[in-house]
């Protein structure tokens, strides 16, 4: 058989498994309650066209064993047989829910799955119209690489946003109705997902405006690059300025309910831009990171809580907050020294190890007169100066989030961060260039607990109760999977991986569920595709410009070329 | 360099009082609850035989652990999930014979059967595992398909919660294996007896397939050296899904066992045997198969005996609370007096 055509079925087939697999742990039939296009589209219709999408760009694409590129019209053609191969998978799924009841197996098998995939149009049409859609999807996937590549981009980029302004509803129309735009919301939101018109316009003026920085932005990029120092300096100033202004006023513009959201992003900002210290600048994958989460917590409820059961006197939230830090940094000392000889993955588990013996012996009966058992600690007092209301707590989140982030980015480009590099490059080397690796990996979990146990001391004011159920493993691997979805070792991509892995959730209902199975999706393929993550390290691109820049100085000031140096150091 | 060293040493030390003082606290422990005398020598042995049993479902595990360590120098993470696969498989199996009349009209079969589809399905989990988790990554940097694991762990835990619901499921009854047998002195129950007896049957089929079979053989070769294996004309990619195979056709094999002691099915029960068993197969020494099974018996012994040995004298209340943390201070305990295991190779670690 054509080594093509048989690619395009395998793809097909596996595009089928996926859909079968979203359908039977409930996905589809979860996601129809979201609209993406209010009374034409669901989100769970769209996801199996989005995977028929997906499997057509595949089929249609190059191939690299043997190597042959499809073009023009066998190209589509072969997206549409991967897409229509989907569409049969899907079909065949529906038709096996219909007639074989194995419900008592797997819960989701039921006949109004069938009606979902159909597009609740029975059996008949609803197959031939599966199959057709699934083939068009493919078919459209597959012509994204036949059109020129900058509008295949636009569209891409345009198609993308859209369907995520669309799942924003919550959090847009929050927004839009708190700032009094109530104009747009109509305009653009119906209950559920955005209007036809919204869409379009969504995808048009996205579309375009990719297309035309496609074609225009190397201009401005230059333009901007030409300005006078001076300029670019003010000009700096005032998108530093309105950032600082924006997040000043963000629990206004927001409202209450967001501003919740934003605080719990927040505190996974914290909690990654820690744990980043550990895995990203040092290298050592810990998994019991929610081990400093919970010292936090805990010890600033027993030592600002009137109703922990030991420690009497109740200090203020800041004077509490040092003897937090210097408890978690000896915890934080207190895991790493055993685990100081161990490799990489043996370093993992350990860690895990303590991260579940800090939760049990959080909840044992034995630890109760210190910290509560499992009734926890009540009334944990909020950071004086502010109440507890979302939007006052948000700013003392604010404050150490910028804080943390602030020192974290020193410590990044300093020495200490410099031998973290190495350590996690290749130990034997980092230590054979004179790097104490045990004093480094000790400051790594020291500072590394310091930045989870200021997250967990804010999480127990921000809810005032402090529970050991709050404490799993999940926290953890929630703080892992953000950091490697926005890129180890960098600041922004924490940033960025909070905002998606636990913003999105905590805003959309129906994703909340499957909120561990995407984390392990998110965990899988980006170690399968991009292992550096969305915003990868820019580091090492700054060094090099760096030395572009004073280059270039050198050359404004002196008049003359730099000489490259005849022995680089 | 004598500074280096003495750094090191300095570092020794400090491990060594850590380490030294927490086996001295449980050492006295044990003292002070045997001079109190608060369980009798039966309750003893019961928690004694309590412990083989659930040894015996760890060691089988702990195979898999080290099996596909000895090959690839990776920590299997998911290898707790391909267990949890096989338990809900034996539940609907068992369920589907037990609503057939099987389970009354011929037992022995139906146990057998159950068994076999367990088996089947964790090792098809753990063959699929390798090809879309682990394969493409052979060769990258050690953290990278940890982290893989990690993910494919929680994909198989939230697609059998997607799948079977997020509710424990309670067992259909074996009759079969109700009440208890004497064997010499030792009472037991017929559960307990049937779990020891096919892991040790398992166990010994395994032993024998690897020291015996041409497969065996290569397995042996691949995990002495992947690349020399090749040129003898090994094929070493369906070396590792074989091991992949193996390991997953034990971990069906625990699945079933470890209901058939704890009767109840859940999305999450692979969690904390697979960290148990991995501690197993650390502490026999990881890559070495009969320190895998050792060390399941001595860790399920440990974890049943503990809590009442080590920590009731100190009169700590509910001490089954914290069984989990003995399991997991084994681990930390070996890994700083001995990380290389007590059957282990030095090199591994």
């Amino acid at each position: 058989m054509d080594p093509l055509m048989r690619r395009a079925i395998i793809t097909g087939l596996l595009g089928g498994a996926a859909v079968i697999h979203l359908g039977l742990i409930g996905m589809i039939d979860a996601f129809q309650s979201r609209d993406t296009i209010a009374d034409v589209l669901t989100l769970g219709a769209l996801l199996p066209i989005l995977i028929a999408l997906l499997i057509g760009w595949r089929s249609g694409g190059p191939m690299r064993a043997p190597h042959i590129i499809p073009t023009g019209r066998r190209a589509v053609t072969l997206g549409a047989l991967g897409g229509g191969t989907t569409g049969l998978v899907i079909t065949a799924l529906a038709l096996f829910t219909t007639t074989v009841d194995v419900r008592w197996i797997l819960s989701n098998a039921s006949p109004s799955l069938a009606e979902e995939l159909w597009y609740g149009q029975g059996a008949a049409l609803g197959s031939v119209l599966v199959i057709v859609v699934s083939a068009t999807a493919g078919a459209a996937g597959a012509a994204l690489h036949v059109i020129p590549g900058t509008i295949a981009r636009a569209l891409t980029v345009g198609g993308i946003t859209a369907i995520l302004v669309a799942l924003m509803e919550p959090f847009v129309v929050a927004v839009l109705r708190n700032i009094g735009l109530r104009i747009l919301e109509d305009l653009f939101y119906a209950q559920g997902g955005l209007t036809l018109i919204g869409f379009l316009l969504v995808f048009a003026i996205t579309a375009a405006g990719t297309y035309a920085w496609a074609i225009r932005g190397r201009e401005t990029r230059q333009r901007v690059a030409a300005m006078p120092p001076d300029r670019r300096r003010t000009g700096k100033l005032v998108v530093y300025f309105v950032l600082a202004a924006f997040l000043l006023l963000l629990p206004q513009i927001v409202g209450s309910r967001l501003s919740e959201v934003v605080g719990t992003v927040g505190l996974y900002i914290l909690l990654g831009l820690g744990l980043n210290i550990v895995v990203g600048f040092a290298g050592l994958l810990d998994l019991g990171y929610v081990a400093f989460f919970a010292v936090g917590a805990y010890t600033t409820a027993v030592l600002t809580s009137a109703a922990s059961p030991a420690f009497a006197p109740e200090l203020p939230f800041f004077g509490a907050l040092p003897f937090v830090i210097v408890a978690a940094m000896l915890i934080g000392l207190m895991v790493g020294t055993p685990v100081l000889r161990l490799r990489g993955d043996y370093l993992a588990i350990v860690t895990l190890g303590f991260g579940e013996i800090a939760r049990i012996l959080f909840l044992s009966a034995w630890a109760q007169p210190l910290v509560g058992g499992a009734q926890g600690i009540l009334s944990v007092p909020p950071p004086i100066p502010f109440g507890r209301d979302p939007q006052s707590i948000y700013y003392p989140i604010l404050f150490f989030c910028i804080l943390a982030a602030v020192a974290a980015k020193s410590l990044a480009s300093s020495r200490v961060g410099r031998a973290w590099n190495a350590m996690r490059e290749d130990e034997s080397v980092a230590e054979a260039t004179g790097i104490n690796t045990v004093t480094y990996k000790l400051l790594a979990f020291g500072l590394g607990a310091a930045f989870g146990c200021i997250s967990g001391a804010l999480f127990a004011t921000k809810i005032g109760t402090v529970f050991p159920v709050s404490f799993d493993l999940l926290v953890s691997i929630n703080a892992l999977a953000l950091i490697i979805l926005g890129g180890m070792g960098n600041i922004a991509g924490v940033i960025v991986g909070a905002l998606v892995l636990v913003g999105l959730p905590e805003l959309l209902r129906e994703f909340s569920e499957f909120r561990l199975l995407i984390y392990g999706v998110v965990l899988v393929a980006m170690m399968l595709l991009r292992p550096e993550g969305l915003l990868p390290s820019r580091s090492r691109r700054a060094e090099l410009h760096e030395r572009e820049d004073t280059e270039e100085q050198y050359a404004e000031t002196t008049g003359e070329e730099t000489g490259r140096p005849v022995v680089s150091s | 360099m004598p500074v280096r060293r003495s750094r090191l040493n300095l570092l020794n030390l400090f491990l060594w009082v850590f380490g030294g003082s927490i086996l001295a606290l449980a050492a006295f422990g044990a003292l002070l609850t045997i001079q109190q005398g608060r369980l009798s020598g039966d309750q003893w042995q019961t928690l004694i035989i309590a412990g083989i049993a659930l040894g015996s479902v760890y060691a089988l595990i702990a195979l898999g652990y080290t099996l596909v360590y000895g090959i690839l120098f990776m920590i299997n993470f998911a290898h707790g999930e391909v267990f949890m696969w096989g338990a809900f498989t034996a539940y609907f199996a068992a369920t589907a014979l037990s609503d057939a009349g099987m389970m009354a009209s011929n037992p022995i079969l139906a146990f057998l059967l159950v068994l076999a589809t367990a088996m089947l399905v964790s090792m098809l989990v753990a063959v699929m595992l390798e090809r879309i988790a682990y394969r493409p990554l052979r060769g990258a940097p050690r953290l990278v398909p940890l982290i893989t694991a990690i993910g494919a762990s929680l994909v198989l835990q939230y697609t059998a919660r997607g799948f079977y619901g997020s509710g424990v499921r309670a067992y259909p009854d074996f009759t079969l294996f109700d009440g208890s047998i004497e064997l010499g002195p030792v009472e037991m129950t017929v559960k307990q007896f049937v779990v020891i007896a096919s892991a040790i049957t398992i166990m010994v089929l395994l032993y024998l397939f690897i020291n015996n079979t041409r497969t065996g053989r290569a397995m042996r070769a691949v995990s002495e050296d992947k690349d020399v294996a090749a040129m003898m004309g090994i094929n070493v990619d369906r070396i590792i899904v074989t091991t992949f195979a193996i390991g997953g056709l034990l971990a069906g094999a625990a699945g079933i066992l470890y209901t058939l002691l704890f009767n109840q099915v859940h999305f999450f029960m692979g969690f904390l045997p697979g960290i148990k068993a991995f501690t197993a197969a650390v502490l026999g020494g990881i890559g070495n198969v009969i320190g895998a099974a050792l060390g399941g018996l001595a860790l399920g012994i440990l974890e049943s005996l503990g809590p009442n040995l080590l920590l009731t004298g100190y009169g700590i209340p509910a001490p089954n609370q914290l069984k989990d943390v003995i399991a997991f201070s084994v681990l930390v305990l070996v890994l700083i007096f001995r990380p290389a295991g007590f059957l282990g190779r030095k090199d591994n670690v």
